[in-house]
């Protein structure tokens, strides 16, 4: 193998499979906006601090920024264009909105994948949400308003 | 944001493992969160990385009181297991307060064991580092070393070990199975590490290509019920200790029969506090044993310009985590 090449992965993608050549080095984050154009999955600091790559894989929260793609080949992967439609959103998503759990937008996406995963593990108080979104950065400061529809979801 | 191109190989077993990592420049990746973190910002330049994350390393056990931890299990898998939760809360504990949730979905506990040392300098391109270009001076020495040692560094390196899982077993007196070309290998978890004297580019004293298989703890019934995990950051959550202490105390009729005692944060290693621990042994967990051990623990401390308040940090969090584990049950 030469530096740079390709790796065949298999990727099952909001209930698609998709057969991709990859270059070795990129990461599912690339993969995902830059060879599929699935855009919604925002990339922030690149680093794993920021949570707006956030991604779920096999059901679980990951940063998709730090998962080499190749990786992850047999994956079943959701990004936000798996979760609900314009017309039918999640009751997340429909949260979100009715909190004004977001200003700029743009960490959203990372937001909502990463409240599906916690709302999985039935935090017990808005405490453990804020504990269990600290992986999720907003620089326009919606956290509270964040929690508070994670904690609606969560029947808090 | 990205370095040099590597090659990469998935490795089909532990066999396949040690041949491919055996090749110059190759580097082993599990869950990617240090490694790819380190290869962005250009600290780590690999040749090749080779794939163990399928490996078959993932297990969790526990039986007559050991706990024996796959390298390759999850973070989250292993604080959420019912046997970790039950038997060692300490493990538990430390690992919770680690990273975030999507972090410990990924990261690996011999990837967690094996994260380089943090220093700004190491991590930021263009500044002078000797684990990143030996020979190329240590920044932080005369530089910003708020985040510094206070224990074990050089000249040639100030840089902290961040994790906060090898402080709590390094309290319990882990050791880690390593295998290699040959043959494997147990060493207690502090031989694990190097101090940086003057090749800080070397963390530990695996050989090129072993790999960490296993962690074994100890039974340690005996602290379950006096154990904790204190972690002092700059931010409530997603933060790395400034100064972390692991405790653990037996206590047998208002007497500390035995102790186990670690610190994080201030040392390239989970620094074990063995002269603090014996100072406890045979005293009632009161005030007075309580702070001889915390003076003990700061003896030796040499800080810099300005990381000096992590003496007084640490003193006082060994404090509050005796206080907290030597009251009554």
């Amino acid at each position: 193998m030469l530096p740079g090449s390709s790796i065949s992965v298999s990727l099952h993608i909001n209930g698609r499979d998709h057969q991709l050549s990859v270059p070795a080095c990129d990461t599912l984050l690339d993969v995902l906006r830059d060879t599929l154009g699935m855009t919604g999955t925002k990339k922030g600091c690149d680093m794993g601090a920021c949570g707006a790559c956030t991604v779920l894989a096999d059901g679980r929260r990951i940063k998709s920024c730090l998962a080499l793609a190749a990786s992850y080949d047999g994956r079943s992967i959701t990004t936000i264009e798996g979760i609900g439609t314009l017309n039918d959103l999640h009751q997340l998503q429909a949260a979100f909105i009715r909190h004004d759990a977001l200003q700029c937008g743009y960490c959203t996406p990372g937001q909502i994948l990463s409240g599906l995963a916690l709302l999985d593990e039935r935090p017990g108080n808005l405490e453990a949400i804020r504990e269990g979104m600290s992986g999720n950065l907003c620089r326009c400061g919606a956290h509270p308003n964040i929690v508070a529809a994670i904690a609606e979801v969560a029947g808090l | 944001m990205s370095g040099p191109s590597f090659q990469y190989s998935r490795a089909a077993n532990v066999h396949d493992a040690l041949v491919q990592a055996s090749r110059p420049g190759a580097a082993y990746l599990a869950g990617g969160t240090d490694l790819l973190q380190l290869w962005k910002a250009g600290a780590i330049a690999p040749a090749e990385v080779v794939d163990i994350s399928s490996l078959s390393l993932d297990q969790v056990e526990f039986s007559d009181g050991q706990l024996s931890l796959g390298a390759l299990a999850r973070l989250s898998d292993v604080a959420s297991h019912p046997d970790v939760k039950r038997h060692h809360p300490l493990i538990a504990s430390a690992i919770l307060a680690s990273a975030s949730g999507q972090i410990r979905n990924m990261a690996t506990v011999g990837g967690n064991l094996l994260q380089r040392t943090r220093c700004a300098y190491f991590r930021t391109e263009g500044l002078a580092c000797n684990k990143r270009i030996p020979g190329s001076g240590c920044g932080a020495l005369r530089g910003e070393n708020r985040q510094a040692a206070l224990f074990g560094a050089s000249t040639s390196c100030v840089a902290t070990h961040a994790s906060d899982l090898a402080v709590a077993l390094a309290a319990l007196g882990a050791e880690v199975e390593v295998l290699g070309a040959e043959g494997q290998r147990r060493l207690p978890l502090r031989d694990l590490y190097r101090l940086p004297a003057a090749t800080p580019e070397r963390d530990t004293n695996l050989t090129a290509g072993e790999l960490v298989t296993r962690i074994h703890v100890p039974d340690a019934s005996r602290f379950a019920a006096r154990s904790t995990y204190l972690k002092v950051r700059d931010r409530a959550s997603f933060e790395f200790a400034v100064v972390s202490v692991a405790a653990a105390l037996h206590i047998e009729n208002g007497r500390i029969v035995e102790a186990g005692l670690a610190a994080g944060g201030v040392a390239p290693l989970p620094w074990r506090l063995t002269r603090s621990e014996a100072a406890l042994v045979g005293r009632a967990p009161g005030p007075q044993a309580i702070a001889a051990a915390a003076e003990i623990a700061v003896e030796h401390a040499r800080p810099l310009a300005h990381n000096g308040f992590k003496v007084a940090l640490l003193r006082n969090a060994v404090i509050r985590a005796l206080q907290t584990i030597g009251g009554q049950p």
